[in-house]
Order: structure tokens, then sequence, then C-alpha cells
């Protein structure tokens, strides 16, 4: 019902602008500068303008900074002597004079707050110069309830005055909804984020576990090295803070994986690298690649008896980082590939590479997903391109800590 | 010169680095170790990196032809050069790579939020790139010009053609070890052509007392003028002529110049006797009214020496810090401690090899002072083998010089042109798409190639100066401000580095156009540094003052970012800047 009110609102205001944006161009392509529509229509466009200066500071929801910037636009949208913005517990923004009245203006909040109706109140003040005299307390109020109010003072008492705060109150309450829905999309995202981060799959703890356990009678030092590798690579999964991490360690969770991955196929595996070290330092989400390469593994070696090689390779190229990571496996479908990516490929198959896409398309936009080039029986080559440089993106040691032996 | 010797060393440095390129021939390490491939790069080579990249064409010639031409005045060059390390060490270098930025915009965008802030930063980039760029290929087409006589342009467009195929090609991956080797190949090309110079010149008796006297030619000269000369002689002078002097034309005979202004014309050859001072050309750099060689601010070179000497030393310290090629180089050290660590071994490689520029500079005074009377003073490195030796020797240790500055051009070249291309794909020319980082690096490369057919004469070191007085008054003070005082604003940032870089700028513009010629305006514009890195703090500061309501939500979590050393902060949480 909310939600219908502020589009039937925001529709509103966009048919009142562009009506008046073409009645604008009309009147200029009259060529008439006088033109500008009667005085009651340019107190209308005056109206909707200042309306549209005081919304983008209260998009931001409402805190000391925007209610300062969105009071003064305020004010003058009603005309007040003076106007103040409150949260539940404090005045946010006072703007006109009388500031001195803060504290009673408080004393009022708390009952608006409780009733969620406006009041209309008269000030007392000593000082004989001071305009304000008549105070109208208007709730702003959000999906959740009152957030704050929206107080307008006046010399005498009036029925305009009251009506006014109370239609400006309802604006802003939109235009907090509005707020409140971004946060919410901000939310959403961050969660989807979190909830795409891979989790190492069951199946490759169960079997690393069954393969040391081969080895326990036969080569306990081999067995012991192993279950040491398989500690640090789930420490380094399992770790909870931090979006981020470095080529650097997740190279060294994949040598991990490796060594455990050898534990099982033997001398089956053939791997190269080539890495460039100038790329080492670069940021990315959090075992983003180690699902590749342990795609490329399944491919190559629990499809097909043959033996199989693996190339990783890094390159620098400017501003990017180009992460390939190769395999001479049994290759796939390009159709179903297509339907594995759109996250249509069942549960069985493929879910590394989609939630891999996924993520890097979430934090470095859709121009950075996955590029793969396969055909059945040509192995599978999946190309990652990783800014070096993202807002917002930091493998930053102060947002976690991960002790290293060197 | 023989020009076989000298144009084999070229091509092997072009066709080295056009291969590099072209093939991305990558000495990154290909194993399957993963403990040796994931190990990052050692601070030793990162800074051998960035000393390759960064000495260019100013300091391989353009430092040594100012000597020549001016004094000890202009020893300020290769102290600043090497200074502004200094500075870049202790106030940049660790909490630049903390932040996590890869290019100056980035680091502007990361610190102030600003995509707006981003967008200036990167018009600056560019500006700074190009106008460094300026140099490089113009001290291109010097050195091939010396080596083949070819014509002044086609250095520039080689070096230009090369780096842009090199870089459009490959993108230069992986250029580390390349540009290591770069560093190590310049000091070589100069220390060891060095070495024998010196050698000769205490062979040849030492002789020192001359660097105080005017310029004289020690033996029998011949010049050859290949531009239009005016001379403005104050004694008389007798020379032989073959060509025109004054509109008269002269076949092999002796004339006798009487003291006034006289014109002589491109394509003439004069044949000075031994003995004879040199004679002071108006248009050229040299000037020995009043002037002592050896004595610094004897007023050679400006009217207004000192505060030159000020100009300079402030843009060069404060303006390295501002490179975009060097600034993208410190991504690769792994952690803030590295950087720092990187940043002191180049100062010890770079102040190394700024010794020897100098001691071409004083050698070429000696035995090279023709280069005073046609103005190329960059010439005196390439050219003083050939003087003091002469045969295969001096053919050898001549083709080593043309290849040592070959790679000067190829390295810094290459270096700045991608990062110029960067900024313009990411930044300047979004809506092309990443894919256009060809089409980017064209551009980047075809602006400063125009302006090298538009702008001759500008001696190559002063060329390079502009660029640091520009990058002075910009970066710097975004950088210093930026990582040193939590005040600084979005709004600040914007007009300090409009008014700071865009004075420098102007200053820079009507400079290159030359504009005045004399007095105050020349000087404050052709050394903008001293009033515009000021003007850029000042504007920052202030303007941060006024809008302090604006100061980014997340400047705590980002400064904790920036100076709190890898690993040893507890998690900080991030504070969610509000609209953001």
């Amino acid at each position: 019902m909310i939600a219908l009110c502020v589009l039937g609102t925001v529709a509103a205001a966009v048919a009142l602008f562009a009506a008046g944006a073409a009645f604008g161009r009309l009147s200029a392509r009259g060529g008439r500068a006088k033109d500008l529509g009667t005085p009651v229509e340019r107190a209308t466009f005056h109206t909707l303008h200042t309306a549209s200066l005081a919304a983008p500071p209260l998009r931001a929801g409402l805190t000391e900074d925007t209610a300062r910037k969105a009071a003064r636009r305020l004010r003058s949208l009603l005309g007040t002597h003076a106007l103040c913005l409150t949260d539940q517990a404090s005045v946010l923004a006072w703007d006109g004079s009388g500031g001195h009245h803060r504290a009673q203006v408080m004393e009022q909040v708390g009952q608006v707050l409780e009733n969620g109706r406006s009041q209309a109140f008269p000030v007392t003040c000593d000082d004989m110069d001071c305009q304000v005299r008549w105070a109208v307390v208007a709730p702003l109020t959000a999906d959740n309830g009152a957030l704050g109010t929206l107080a307008a003072f006046g010399s005498r008492e009036s029925a305009v005055l009251v009506r006014a705060t109370n239609e400006v109150a309802r604006w802003v309450s939109v235009q907090l909804e509005l707020a409140e829905l971004d946060r919410s999309r901000t939310r959403l995202i961050e969660a989807e984020i979190r909830a795409l981060r891979a989790q190492i799959s069951p199946h490759f703890i169960f079997n690393s576990l069954a393969a040391i356990a081969s080895f326990v009678r036969t080569d306990p030092e081999r067995a012991r090295e192993l279950l040491l590798e398989f500690a640090d690579f789930t420490r380094y999964s399992f770790r909870r803070h931090g979006d981020f991490t470095t080529l650097a360690d997740e190279l060294h969770s994949i040598q991990q994986y490796f060594s455990l991955v050898r534990a099982r196929f033997g001398e089956r595996l053939d791997v190269t690298l080539q890495i460039a070290p100038e790329v080492l330092p670069v940021a990315l989400p959090f075992l983003c690649l180690q699902p590749l390469v342990e795609n490329a593994v399944k491919h190559g070696l629990e499809d097909s008896v043959a033996k199989s090689r693996i190339t990783i390779s890094a390159s620098d190229e400017g501003a990017e980082a180009v992460v390939v990571i190769e395999d001479n496996g049994v290759g796939m479908e390009p159709e179903r590939l297509r339907q594995i990516l759109r996250g249509e490929g069942g549960p069985s198959s493929g879910i590394g590479l989609c939630n891999v896409d996924e993520r890097l398309r979430q934090v470095y936009g859709d121009d950075h997903g996955l590029v793969i080039e396969t055909g059945v029986g040509a192995g599978m080559k999946v190309t990652a391109r990783i800014p070096k440089y993202r807002a917002g993106v930091h493998s930053g040691p102060p947002l976690r800590r991960q002790p290293r032996a060197d | 010169m023989n020009q076989a010797y000298a144009v084999a060393a070229v091509a092997v440095v072009v066709l080295a680095t056009v291969l590099i390129g072209a093939y991305g021939l990558r000495i990154s390490r290909t194993t399957s170790d993963f403990y040796v491939a994931s190990r990052s790069v050692p601070p030793r080579l990162n800074a051998a990196a960035i000393s390759g990249e960064y000495l260019s064409a100013a300091s391989f010639l353009g430092v040594a032809g100012l000597v020549l031409a001016q004094g000890v005045d202009m020893l300020w060059y290769p102290v600043g050069y090497t200074a502004g390390y200094l500075v870049l060490l202790v106030f940049v270098a660790a909490p630049l790579r903390r932040s996590g930025a890869y290019t100056l915009p980035d680091f502007a965008e990361d610190r102030l939020e600003s995509k707006r802030v981003r967008r200036v930063a990167s018009a600056f980039v560019v500006g700074v790139g190009w106008l460094y760029l300026l140099p490089q290929l113009q001290g291109a087409g010097l050195t091939l010009g010396v080596v083949t006589g070819a014509p002044r342009w086609l250095g520039g467009a080689l070096v230009a053609v090369v780096v842009t195929a090199a870089v459009a090609a490959g993108g230069m991956r992986s250029i580390t070890f390349v540009q290591a080797f770069q560093y190590w190949l310049k000091l070589t090309a100069l220390l060891v052509p060095a070495i024998f110079l010196v050698l000769a010149w205490q062979g040849d008796g030492a002789p020192r007392t001359t660097f105080d006297e005017p310029a004289t030619f020690r033996e029998r000269t011949k010049v050859t003028v290949e531009q239009t000369l005016r001379l403005n002689i104050k004694d008389p002078l007798g020379v032989a002529v073959h060509g025109r002097i004054d509109g008269v034309r002269h076949t092999g005979d002796k004339v006798a110049l009487p003291p006034g202004p006289h014109r002589i014309d491109a394509g003439t050859v004069l044949e000075f006797a031994k003995g004879t001072a040199v004679p002071e050309a108006t248009n050229g750099a040299y000037s020995s009214a009043g002037s002592r060689w050896s004595r610094p601010l004897s007023g050679s070179r400006d009217d207004h020496p000192l505060y030159a000497s000020y100009g300079l030393i402030i843009a060069t310290f404060l303006g390295t810090m501002g490179l975009p090629h060097v600034v993208v180089r410190f991504y690769t050290s792994p952690n803030g401690r590295a950087a720092r660590r990187t940043t002191v071994v180049v100062l010890g490689l770079i102040g190394a090899f700024y010794l020897l520029p100098p001691v071409y500079g004083a050698l070429g005074r000696l035995y090279a002072p023709e280069l005073l009377l046609t103005g190329n003073t960059d010439a005196a490195v390439l050219v003083l083998p050939g003087k003091l030796f002469g045969g295969v020797g001096g053919d050898l240790l001549g083709a080593l010089l043309a290849g040592g500055a070959f790679a000067a051009f190829l390295s810094t070249a290459s270096g700045l042109t991608l990062s110029v291309a960067g900024v313009l794909t990411q930044d300047v020319l979004p809506s092309l798409g990443i894919r256009h980082f060809r089409l980017a690096t064209c551009l980047a490369m075809a602006v400063p190639t125009a302006a090298n057919a538009a702008v001759s004469n500008l001696p190559v070191a002063d060329a390079v100066g502009l660029a640091f007085a520009v990058s002075a008054s910009s970066f710097c003070p975004l950088l210093v401000l930026g990582i040193w005082w939590r005040g600084l604003t979005a709004a600040g940032a914007l007009s300090g580095l409009l008014v700071g870089g865009g004075s420098a700028l102007a200053a820079v513009a009507a400079t290159i156009s030359g504009r005045p010629q004399h007095g105050w305006p020349h000087a404050l514009l052709a050394w903008p540094a001293v009033w515009s890195v000021p003007l850029g703090f000042l504007t920052m500061v202030l303007v941060s003052l006024a809008t302090r309501a604006a100061i980014p939500a997340s400047t705590g979590a980002t400064m904790a970012r920036l100076h709190l050393p890898e690993g040893a902060a507890g998690p900080v949480e991030r504070v969610q800047g509000v609209g953001q």
C-alpha cells in the first residue's frame, strides 16, 4: 500500500515536471523571455523546483548532515521564520531564528511521536523580538513507524501553516521511505554476494580425508603433512571475515588443494604455472579461482583416465590482471555450458562456474564475467579479467588478519 | 662517427623492444613450483624496474646538455630528480601502496569517494603524461639525427611507432624484468664510456682552468650550421666560411666578422681556428655575458637565476610522486613496508646514475664547445667519444651511448604510453569500452607526436621540468593532503587540482608557445612551481575547510587502512558511507 502511494506520488511529480519542462521548452521556442506562464504557474514551478532541490539530501536518510542541507530548502518551501528537523531523541537541524527553543520543541516531539499525529502549540518566549510564537510539529513516518518530526514555526497561529506543514511532512516521509528502499536494495546486494560466497564441496573433504587415511599406515609422515595442508586449506576456506583476498593468498590455497588432489591421483596430474609476479598483490573476491581449478581437475581427472594437464596463468595487462585456467579434459557442449551459466544446469554440475561468474559480475560489473572457451573433447579454457583497483575492493589486512609462515 | 655501429646498436635495442611487446615475451616464472611462482617481486628488482622506467631522455642526454651550456646551476636537475624519491619515501610510498590504488585517479576515488575528482585527476595524468612524452620524442629525434644524420622528426616518429606497436600489441606485459634490465643497460651505457672519457681527459693533462673562461675551441673545428643562426658577436671574429653569411656567399675564404649581429644561413660550414672563443647565438641557449660556468647563480640563463633554481627544486622534489608511470610500479610491492624499502633502493640506484651526466657536461664544455654555437647541447653525450677517441674505439663507445639513449626513450615512453592509454581507456573514453585499449594507445601517442612536430628547440630537460611542475602543483597536494590530513574534501581536492595544476598547465602552455621571452613574466611562467604548488595546497586546504561538512563518511576507515601496517591491526569495521 505504502509502496503504491510512493509510486503514485513519484509518478505525479514526474508528470508535473514533464509538463513543466515541455511548457518551458514551448515558451522558449516562442522566443519570448517574458512568457513564463501566469503567476500561479510560476509559483508552482518555483515550489516544485525547491522541492526537487530538497529531495537529494533526504534520499540519503535522516542524519544531521542531510537534515541540515534539507532544512534550508524546506524552510524556503514553507516560507516560515524557522524550521527544524528532529529524530526521535534530538534536534538534527534548526534553520532560521529562534534556536533557543530547541529544548521546548523536544518536549512536544515526544507526544507527537507517541500518537503519530501532528500538533500545533504556542511557544512561550521572554524575548520580545523573537519571531517564534507558534509551532506546528508533524511526524515523519516510514515503514517501521515514526523516524522523527518536522517542526515549523510562525509568529501567529495559522491554519495554513498547519496544513502546509502536514503536506511537507508527508512529502519528506515519502523521500525517507525511498531512502529506506535504497538501503534495503544495497543490503540485498551485499547479502547476495555473501550468499554466493563459494563453499568448498563436501565431496572434496570426504575424498581428501579418505586419501589421507590410506597413507596413515604406509607413510605416516606424508599423512601428517597432508593433514596439515588440509587444516590450512580449510582454515582459509572457512574464514568468516573479509570478502576479498589477494591473488597470492588464493594461489597459496590452490597449492594446498593440489597437494591434496595429488594424494589421490598421484602422477596423473600435471600442473603448469605461469604467474607474472606483478599481479600477485591484486585483490579479488575470496575463493573465486579455487572453484575454477576444482572444475578443471574434475574435467581432467574424474571423468577420464588419461593424464591430465592443467595450466594456470596470470598476466599483467595494465589496469587488469588476466587469469587463465586451462585443462585438456573432456570439455563440454557449449549449449550445456550456457545452461549452467544461466543457473539451469541442475545441482550436480558446474555450480562453481556459475557462482564465480555471478560474483565477478556483482563486484566488477557485467564486463568482467568469466569467458569460457570449450567444446566436447577439446578441454576448457576459463578466463577471468580482474581490475587491479575497484572502489570498495580491498584485500586490506586491516579488514582481516592472516598469519603467514613467510 | 661511424654510423654502422650506432645504427646497429639502436636497431638491437628497438628490435628487442618490439619483440618483447609483440610476443609478450615474459621473463616470468614458468614452473610448477607454487612456492617460487607465488613469490612477489623483491624490492631490489622492483627498484631497478622503477629506475629503468624513470631514467628518461632528460636524464640520459638533457642533464649533460644543460650542464654543458649553463654550468653548475643545472646540477639541481639530477639532485631534484633523485630527491623527489626522498619525498616520495617519507610522505607517500607506503600509504599509497596500502590504499590499494593502482593509478592516481584510483587513489583520488578511494580516498575521496568522488567520481568527479577521479575524472579531473585522470585528465591531469593524461596531461602530465603527454608533457613528459614530448621530450622523449624530441630526444629520440636528436639522437637519431646525431647518429645517422636523419631529419629531426624521424627519430621521434620511430620511437612513437615502436612504442605504440609494442604497447598496443602486447600491452607490454610483465615488464618488471625488462625494465630492470633497461636500468642496468643505461647505467652501463653511460658508465663505461665515462670511464674511458675521464681517462682520456687525464691523458690530456686534465685541463680544468678552461671551465671558468668563456668556452673556446681547443683545436681547428668545423661546424655545420643546421638551422639558420643569428649571432651576436662582441669581439671581431675570424672564421673560414663555406656558405652564406649576412646574405653574402663564401667558398672557403677567411672572413673577419665585425662586432654586431650576423645571420648565418642553414647549411653553412664554419671553420674556427684553435683558441677562438665560441660566439654567442641569440636564439641559442648559451650566453657568455657575465656568466661564470662554475659559479652558481651567476646569471647566465635567466634574469632571475635564484628564482629559477627554487622553481626547479620545488618542481622536481615534489613532482616525482605524481608521475603516472612511477606510481603504478608501487602496486607491484606486496605491502607498504616493501614499497618503502623499494624506494630506498631506488634512491641508491638513481643517485648512482646521476653522478655520470655532469661528467659528460663538463667534458663536453672542454671538447665539444661548438654545440654551444648550434644550440644542440643535448647531443653532448653522443658526440664526446668521437671527439676524444675517434677510430673504432670511439665508434663503439658512441654506439653504446646511442643504444643506451634509445633504451631510455623506449622504456620511459612505453611506461608513459601504457599509463596514459590505461587512463584514457578507463576514465576519459569509457563509452568506447575496455576493448579499445589499442585505440587509446594510438591517441596517447598521437598527441605528443603532433606536438613534437610543432615544437622544436625546447631543451629536453626543460620540457621534463615543465611536466614535473604540473605534477607537483596538482598531484603533490592531492597525495600529501589526502594521506596526511583528515579534513580533505572532494570539493577541496577538485578545486586544488584545478587551480594549482591548471595554473601550472597554463604557464607551461605559455612557455612552450614562447610568449614572454624576458624578465619576470618569463621567469614566473617558465618556473611555475614556486607559486603554483603553494596555490594548489592553499586552495585545497581553504576549500576543504569551507566545505567541512562534506568530509567523506569513511575517512576514518580509509586513514586507518593507509597508515596502519598490514597485519598490525585487528579487523576494522568498515563504516558504511551515507548514501553511497
